[in-house]
């Protein structure tokens, strides 16, 4: 790639979402913030390899796009009041450059709960995130043009319903920054355990872009606990990826990865953010639970030398927060660890989860512990009909044929 | 300031009880206190509606609602409020005054 090409390139990630927000909040219209924004950067894409990178990209970016919005408003005002009042808005300037906290209000508008969850995700990735619509339209499977007019229809709702372009009160906050990190976990575990049969079973461009847009909202949000966790618990579950998938496309279970494959950088990183967490003395949400979690597990060289006790103790919890029949489940995991897989079958047979493929795999290896072949192997059955992931139905599919008497 | 219609869902009309009557009229007090009112009501069931087409030569009414369906509005508020969190906090507030669901639509703005 030419300077001006990556230049542009890293722009476009650096760059991105404060454009957008800058003009959000200039024009109070997503949709000319988007228009211009993509305007701008094509503009660079034209005039900087002949002219040569500008000094301060994002500055150059930010103020090209604000001229675009003003020259269209300007055109649009001569036929429509509305846009001369959107005009005057823009020429009662506040210095330009954005204030850090655009981009927040750029997020939380796009998480907003008054929106569908997917169509969160979607607006996300693209006012935040800078991904392309046929970018999204690929990474969920969608057709372009739907994908499409979920964006348009999501930017109209924000406009006629009047959703604020700010952050949330005092005493909302608690509630949007969890519905900001469910959109984020989202599309982490999107990309991590791709839930469609015809996508690749792990999506590192999502992952990677969830991470990005998780480190962006801590950057904004140093003192959030959760938005920590999050982070912490992305960049641990990340850092197993590349022993996570065998040569021959079956995931991995975690017992059995090579832990030598494991991201080193990632797993530090995560471990610091934990010890944050940790040192702070405020309790734990789910997420800094979770991501507690998986600090145990990377912990540990072998996963003989895993500290089960310390998993229960967490989960144990996490329960008191959200006792929810997932989280049983999981917390039976560590159950059979110590006190073997009898006991933890007891306490899941009962659980709730039976269209979840998770709890007939979790239930198949207990009874295969057990030695109840007939059994387990009916659970994997079971399991396999309901997973969507090519990976993880080619682990269950394995370990099925491997039972006694296959 | 925006106004917002909160149209109250049920599939009878006048079933509010005597302590939601209450609750609902304490709702309208503290709206008006608040400077969020605009105006509020109760409608008669769908089966006493009348549509009527007056657009060309005499007009024509039809007995009946427009459209039959299950649910319907059985009431509404019209309230005022800067941006949708304000307006989502009142209507939580009127869905639970009323003990209904409600659906909340903004007006056409300017």
């Amino acid at each position: 790639m030419t300077d001006a090409g990556e230049a542009i390139a890293r722009a476009h990630r650096e760059e991105w979402a404060r454009v957008v927000a800058t003009l959000c909040r200039r024009f109070g219209d997503l949709d000319i913030a988007e228009e211009m924004a993509a305007e701008a950067f094509a503009t660079a894409v034209e005039r900087w390899p002949a002219d040569g990178v500008p000094p301060n990209p994002g500055g150059w970016l930010t103020t090209t796009a604000h001229r675009k919005a003003v020259d269209r408003l300007r055109r649009e005002a001569r036929r429509d009041d509305k846009h001369r009042e959107a005009l005057m808005l823009s020429d009662t300037a506040e210095p330009l450059g954005a204030i850090d906290d655009d981009r927040l209000r750029l997020i939380f508008t796009c998480c907003h709960p008054a929106l569908a969850i997917q169509t969160r995700v979607a607006l996300t990735l693209r006012m935040v995130g800078g991904l392309t619509v046929p970018e999204i339209a690929r990474a969920f499977l969608a057709q372009e043009p739907a994908m499409g007019r979920r964006i348009t229809r999501a930017k109209e709702k924000i406009k006629a319903a009047r959703i604020p372009y700010r952050v949330p009160a005092r005493e909302d906050l608690p509630e949007r920054v969890t519905g900001v990190l469910a959109v984020l976990f989202l599309i982490f575990n999107e990309g991590y355990l791709a839930s469609d049969p015809g996508r690749p079973a792990v999506r590192a461009d999502l992952t990677a872009e969830a991470i990005r847009l998780t480190r962006l909202v801590l950057a904004l949000m140093p003192a959030d606990g959760e938005v920590a966790g999050l982070l912490a618990l992305m960049l641990l579950t990340e850092a197993r990826r590349p022993a996570r998938v065998s040569a021959s496309g079956e995931l991995v279970a975690l017992g059995d990865q090579d832990r030598g494959a494991w991201d080193r950088e990632l797993i530090a990183e995560g471990h610091a953010l934990v010890r944050t967490r940790l040192a702070s003395g405020q309790a734990p949400g789910r997420y800094q639970i979770l991501a507690a979690v998986n600090a145990v597990h990377t912990d540990a060289p072998d996963v003989r030398d895993t500290d089960w006790s310390q998993v229960l103790a967490l989960y144990d919890q996490l329960i008191v927060l959200d006792p929810s029949p997932i989280v049983r489940l999981n917390r039976a995991i560590a159950v059979a660890e110590l006190d073997g897989p009898q006991v933890a079958l007891a306490q899941i047979d009962a659980l709730p989860l039976d269209g979840y493929h998770a709890f007939h795999a979790t239930r198949a290896d207990l009874l295969r512990r057990l030695g109840r072949s007939a059994q387990s192997r009916a659970a994997y059955d079971r399991a396999i009909e309901l997973t969507g992931n090519t990976a993880e139905l080619a682990c269950l599919r394995h370990r099925r044929d491997q039972l006694a008497g296959a | 300031m925006a106004q917002y219609l909160f149209s109250v869902l049920d599939d009878k009309s006048n079933s509010g009880t005597d302590e939601e009557m209450v609750a609902i009229h304490a709702f309208n007090k503290q709206l008006q206190a608040d400077g969020h009112w605009v105006f509020a009501g109760g409608l008669a069931s769908p089966a006493t509606a009348t549509v009527v087409d007056g657009r060309d030569g005499p007009p024509v009414f039809t007995d009946g609602p427009y459209l039959e369906s299950k649910e319907f509005m059985a009431g509404f508020w019209v309230i005022e409020a800067a941006d949708l969190d304000v307006a989502l906090r009142i209507a939580a507030g009127a869905s639970k005054a009323c003990n209904r669901r409600l659906e909340i639509r903004p007006f056409l703005g300017r």
